[in-house]
C-alpha cells in the first residue's frame, strides 16, 4: 500500500489513540479536513493492507499485572534461525520474536523474543522450559529483564514537524 | 495519576478491576468497529451504553491500564523503526535516559539488566532520520548507540490474552 499525504495526516491524528467521545472517528476527521465516512475508510484500508495490524484497546502490560518482562536474546546458527524464531514465537508467553543483526563483538545475540509473567521466576521457568523443548540448552542467551520503564506510548510514524 | 503499582516485589497478584473493565481488554485488544459510533457497537456486544464503555475506558487510560485506544502499527510499513541499545553507566542512567526521552520519535524506553543497561525504540518517517537521531544521541551523550533494525518479524502480536486468575 503507498501512502499519501492524506494518510500520513491521519495517521499522525490518530497515532495516539481515539478521543473518548460518541463519534471519534469525525473529531479525527475534524482536525486533518475529512468527514467522518472517509477517516473510517483510509483506517479500514489501512488495516486490510496491514500498515495497521490491529486497531482497538492497548494495554500496558505492567500495570495490568504482569510485572516481570524479559527480553530474552539467543545466538541461533543462521541457517535454523527461521524454524526456530517459528517455534518460539508459537509459545503462549512470547508476545514478540525478531531477528536482528548481530554486531560484533559486543552484541553476539541474532533473535529476539519478549516473554511476559506475573513475576520473574515464572518467566525464569518459561525460558527454561522453552529452551529443553526446542533443543536450544546450548544455544548462547541472555536474558534482559527490565528494570525502570522510562517512556511507553505507541509508535509515531507521523510528526507534524516532518 | 494514579498507578496501580502498589503491590509488593513480584506479588503479581491480578488488578481489581470491574466487569466491564475486563471485558474491554479481553474482547477489544483487536477489531475495535470501526463505526461512527464505535463504543455503542461494543456496548452491544458487552450488554452495556455507549456512556458506561467510554467512562471505563477512560477511567482505565486514567489509571494507566490502558495507554490508548487505537491502532498498532505494523514495523516498517508506515515509516521506519529500529531497536537501539546504550552500555550507559549506572551512574549516568537517568541523564541519558532524559535525554533520550527527549526525542518524540522514542517510544519505548527501558532500562534492563545487562552491560547494556538502556534499550530504546526509535521510529521515524525515514531510516535517514533514524540515522540522523541515533548520531545526535551518540554526539551528545559520548556513548555508542547499538542499532539493531528489524531483519524479520516473527510474531508481532502485542494485544496478548489475559488470564485474570
Amino acid at each position: 500500500m503507498v501512502l499519501n499525504d492524506t494518510d500520513r495526516d491521519l495517521i499522525a491524528a490518530v497515532q495516539d489513540g481515539l478521543p473518548m467521545v460518541a463519534r471519534p472517528f469525525a473529531a479525527i476527521g475534524d482536525r486533518v479536513g475529512l468527514d467522518e465516512a472517509e477517516v473510517i475508510r483510509r483506517l479500514d484500508a489501512m488495516l486490510r493492507a496491514g500498515v495497521i495490524k490491529r486497531f482497538g484497546v492497548v494495554v500496558r502490560h505492567h500495570e495490568l499485572g504482569y510485572r516481570a518482562n524479559a527480553m530474552v536474546v539467543w545466538d541461533i546458527p543462521d541457517d535454523r534461525v527461521e524454524a526456530v524464531a517459528g517455534e518460539i514465537a508459537r509459545c503462549p508467553c512470547v508476545t514478540l520474536c525478531y531477528q536482528r543483526p548481530r554486531r560484533l563483538p559486543e552484541w553476539p545475540y541474532n533473535l529476539f523474543c519478549m516473554v511476559h509473567g506475573r513475576d520473574r521466576g515464572l518467566v525464569e521457568a518459561q525460558v527454561e522450559q522453552m529452551a529443553a523443548r526446542l533443543g536450544l540448552q546450548d544455544v548462547p542467551r541472555a536474558v534482559l529483564f527490565s528494570r525502570r520503564r522510562f517512556k511507553q506510548r505507541g509508535a509515531r510514524y507521523a510528526s507534524a514537524a516532518e | 495519576m494514579a498507578k496501580r503499582d502498589q503491590g509488593g516485589q513480584g506479588c503479581g497478584e491480578a488488578l481489581p478491576l470491574g466487569e466491564l473493565e475486563r471485558r474491554l481488554i479481553d474482547a477489544f485488544q483487536r477489531d475495535l468497529p470501526l463505526v461512527p459510533h464505535p463504543f455503542a457497537a461494543v456496548a452491544e456486544s458487552l450488554d452495556s451504553s455507549e456512556e458506561a464503555v467510554i467512562g471505563a475506558l477512560s477511567s482505565l487510560m486514567d489509571e494507566g491500564v490502558v495507554s490508548r485506544v487505537g491502532p498498532v502499527f505494523a514495523p516498517h510499513k508506515a515509516g521506519a523503526s529500529t531497536l537501539a541499545a546504550m552500555a550507559v553507566p549506572p551512574e549516568r542512567l537517568d541523564e541519558v535516559a532524559e535525554l533520550v526521552n527527549g526525542y518524540p520519535e522514542v517510544n519505548h524506553n527501558y532500562e534492563r539488566e545487562h552491560r547494556f543497561t538502556l534499550w530504546f525504540v526509535v521510529t521515524a518517517p525515514s531510516r535517514e532520520r533514524i540515522d540522523a537521531i541515533l548520531a545526535d544521541i551518540e554526539r551528545r551523550t559520548g556513548i555508542g548507540v547499538l542499532d539493531l533494525p528489524l531483519v524479520a518479524a516473527y510474531h508481532i502480536d502485542l494485544g496478548f490474552p489475559v488470564q485474570w486468575s
